[in-house]
């Protein structure tokens, strides 16, 4: 797979610390991994101490452990219970505020005025995994690609720098290979980084995506990657992609989910599904929400909330006389179905970009590349 | 899969950001029926006007209680005054239901995709309408009746529970004592003094007076009772390419964003809600979808 970028270097991996200090300086808000409550999550970082040094994941169906190595790698391990879009499109997120007058309510449009928020800081992303980065530009499409654009993401969404990290291993639950997705970063990145650790050596093979990500890595002691570098990189990525225990077919996908809205494994699945919706809060391209209008105890303010919803939820397609999706099976299917055939019909691409995060953190372990496969197999 | 870089260019647009509402007051509230009402309300502030198409629908936010879509019931002719009739079954209608005239309500819109009335253009028209699903078709009534001459046959064919909840009863006189509408009601249970039609509005398909070879038809009302009738509708020779049904579906945002109204692979917000029936015809038929 080649790279759409303008040239690779290499750095050692102490010049990791002044790339955070370059990108501090910028005024950026650098988001990067850290250990907390034994996983590996995304927050605001001031060094490179806090990254997961020396940790991994191990990842399967409904299973997620860190595992100490004995080694000093940073990147060794591949996706969380966390993804960017917390960042982009936060959990929660006051839409306005308004207040109640002896007369009537001031809403936001009252005032001829435009609204004036502050512009938040720009975020800079360390670590963002090829199959993340897919996630975000998916979830640009959904955001920013329609007639109208989400004006929170969008403010949230400008001016990112990302360092896209190449992934050196595959998790458990992995399947970007299939996806098309990963393991190496093609595009949509500043720059891109791959860690490669040989004997005492400890350094980065950077892939400059973007003029912004050259002049960045100026301020860094950078040298012009060799031969040797880019094969140890091209291993590197083939490697991974061998060790990844799981795919999807994505051959006809759309025509054979529609075709199959009646097929008996939606049941079968259904009665082991929990309808817990965790599947949707850790899925990186996942973009529901509901809104929650609240007021304070005297009543004189009232405000809108912005929260992620779930399609797995009863209320999520609630209409006076009932809920339209009342069976587990039928917002299972609603998902499954969105994920891979309807999200082409709407944005043009697949909603599922392999990260495995579904299959990591559901309780009891229903793997999506298993539920394609079953249907494909058995077709009714 | 790299983004556009067209995408990402900062547009944010202050002055319009279409999550927000705008104030409007009420001028009039109407209780029509038992558990229907009118808001006539007009705009406040910024606004002077507020032009839609029929069949399109607004967000209607209740300070502190909640926003629900409900479709424009109005005159378009009139973008002065915003016209609402709903049924108060939830929360935010309930408290609409309680409101005055002078209070404030906020509104975003309008969205979603009106009727297609430039198509009916020398055809015979027939509206169906099941209980409240006269609302939404109402202002395409009006332009229809506004501009008669360049219709053919105009039908009107209207369901509903009881006598007592025919909706916009006084309007629907008027014009059945036109010469050039045909009015045609039917309840579900009639009462002691009710002389007109009995059972559901599928019934009065086959005897309605259009030519069904050249007729588009506009369909509202509970979802079973617009597929049972265009079934009808199709029956009698109406192409499903001519006959057009309003979905509904809960919605959060309105502008495709929040994931609620999917309806297969189509967003009822910003796809619909008024769809070519041909083109839905087989997600109608799925169950839960």
């Amino acid at each position: 797979m080649v790279g759409i970028h303008l040239k690779t270097l290499i750095f050692e991996r102490s010049e990791l610390d002044h790339l955070v200090e370059t990108l501090k300086r910028r005024d950026y808000k650098v988001i990067g991994p850290l250990l907390r409550g034994g996983a590996i999550v995304y927050d605001e970082i001031t060094n490179t101490s806090s990254l997961p040094i020396g940790w991994t994941d191990e990842r399967s169906n409904g299973k997620y452990r860190l595992k100490n190595r004995d080694d000093a790698v940073v990147f060794d391990w591949t996706v969380g219970p966390q993804s960017w879009k917390r960042f982009l499109f936060p959990p929660i997120q006051k839409i306005f505020a308004t207040h109640k007058r002896p007369k009537g309510i001031d809403l936001p449009n009252t005032k001829k005025q435009p609204v004036q928020e502050t512009v938040p800081a720009k975020y800079a992303f360390l670590g963002v995994r090829p199959c993340d980065l897919h996630a975000i530009a998916v979830q640009d499409k959904v955001f920013l690609g329609g007639p109208y654009r989400d004006p929170v993401y969008e403010r949230k969404r400008s001016g990112n720098f990302i360092i896209a990290v190449n992934c050196r291993q595959a998790g458990g639950t992995c399947f970007c290979a299939s996806m098309g997705t990963g393991p190496k970063a093609t595009s949509g990145f500043d720059i891109a980084l791959t860690e490669v650790l040989e004997g005492k050596r400890h350094y980065f093979i950077v892939e400059v995506g973007t003029e912004l990500g050259g002049e960045v890595l100026k301020s860094l002691k950078c040298l012009k990657a060799t031969d040797e570098n880019l094969a140890a990189l091209k291993e590197i990525c083939e490697k991974t992609t061998q060790q990844m225990g799981r795919s999807l077919d994505t051959t006809n996908l759309k025509s054979i989910l529609y075709q199959n809205s009646e097929h008996p494994r939606w049941e079968s699945t259904a009665s082991r599904c929990l309808t817990c919706a965790n599947c949707t809060m850790v899925c990186p391209t996942c973009f529901c929400a509901t809104i929650e209008d609240v007021t304070d105890l005297s009543g004189k303010q009232a405000e809108r909330m912005r929260k992620w919803d779930s399609c797995f939820t009863l209320d999520f397609s609630y209409i006076h006389g009932g809920s339209v999706r009342a069976s587990t099976k039928a917002r299972y299917r609603q998902w499954v179905t969105h994920k891979l055939a309807s999200w082409v019909d709407q944005f043009g691409t697949l909603g599922c970009v392999g990260c495995g995060r579904c299959i990591t953190w559901c309780p009891v372990g229903i793997d999506i590349t298993e539920e394609v496969r079953t249907i494909r197999e058995n077709q009714s | 899969m790299a983004t556009d870089p067209e995408l990402l260019s900062l547009k944010v647009d202050y002055k319009w950001n279409p999550m927000l509402p705008w104030p409007f007051q009420i001028r009039r509230v109407k209780h029509e029926t038992e558990d229907t009402f009118t808001i006539e309300l007009q705009p406040l502030g910024a606004l002077e006007e507020f032009a839609y198409q029929p069949g399109q629908f607004n967000m209607l936010y209740v300070y502190g209680v909640g926003e629900i879509p409900i479709s424009i019931s109005g005159d378009p002719a009139n973008p002065r005054v915003l016209v609402h009739t709903t049924r108060a079954v939830g929360t935010v209608t309930k408290a609409m239901d309680k409101m005055k005239r002078g209070d404030i309500l906020g509104i975003r819109g309008p969205y979603g995709t009106p009727w297609p009335i430039d198509q009916a253009n020398g055809s015979d028209v027939v509206f169906v309408a099941g209980g409240i699903g006269l609302a939404p078709l109402r202002p395409a009534l009006y332009e229809v009746v506004a501009h008669r001459e360049l219709y053919g046959k105009v039908v009107l064919l209207y369901g509903t529970r009881t006598p007592l909840d025919v909706l916009f009863r006084q309007e629907l006189e008027n014009w059945r004592a036109r010469f050039d509408l045909e009015i045609y009601v039917t309840v579900d249970r009639a009462m002691t003094g009710w002389r007109g039609n009995v059972g559901v509005v599928t019934n009065l398909i086959p005897r309605a007076p259009f030519d069904p070879r050249n007729t588009m038809a506009f369909v509202c009302g509970p979802e079973i009772m617009m597929r049972f009738t265009a079934m009808e509708l199709h029956k009698r020779g109406v192409d499903n390419e001519h006959i057009f049904v309003s979905m509904e579906r809960n919605m959060k945002c309105a502008i495709g964003l929040c994931g609620h109204c999917q309806f297969g692979s189509v967003f009822v917000c910003k796809d619909g809600p008024v769809f070519r029936y041909s083109e839905i015809k087989e997600m109608l038929v799925k169950w839960e979808i």
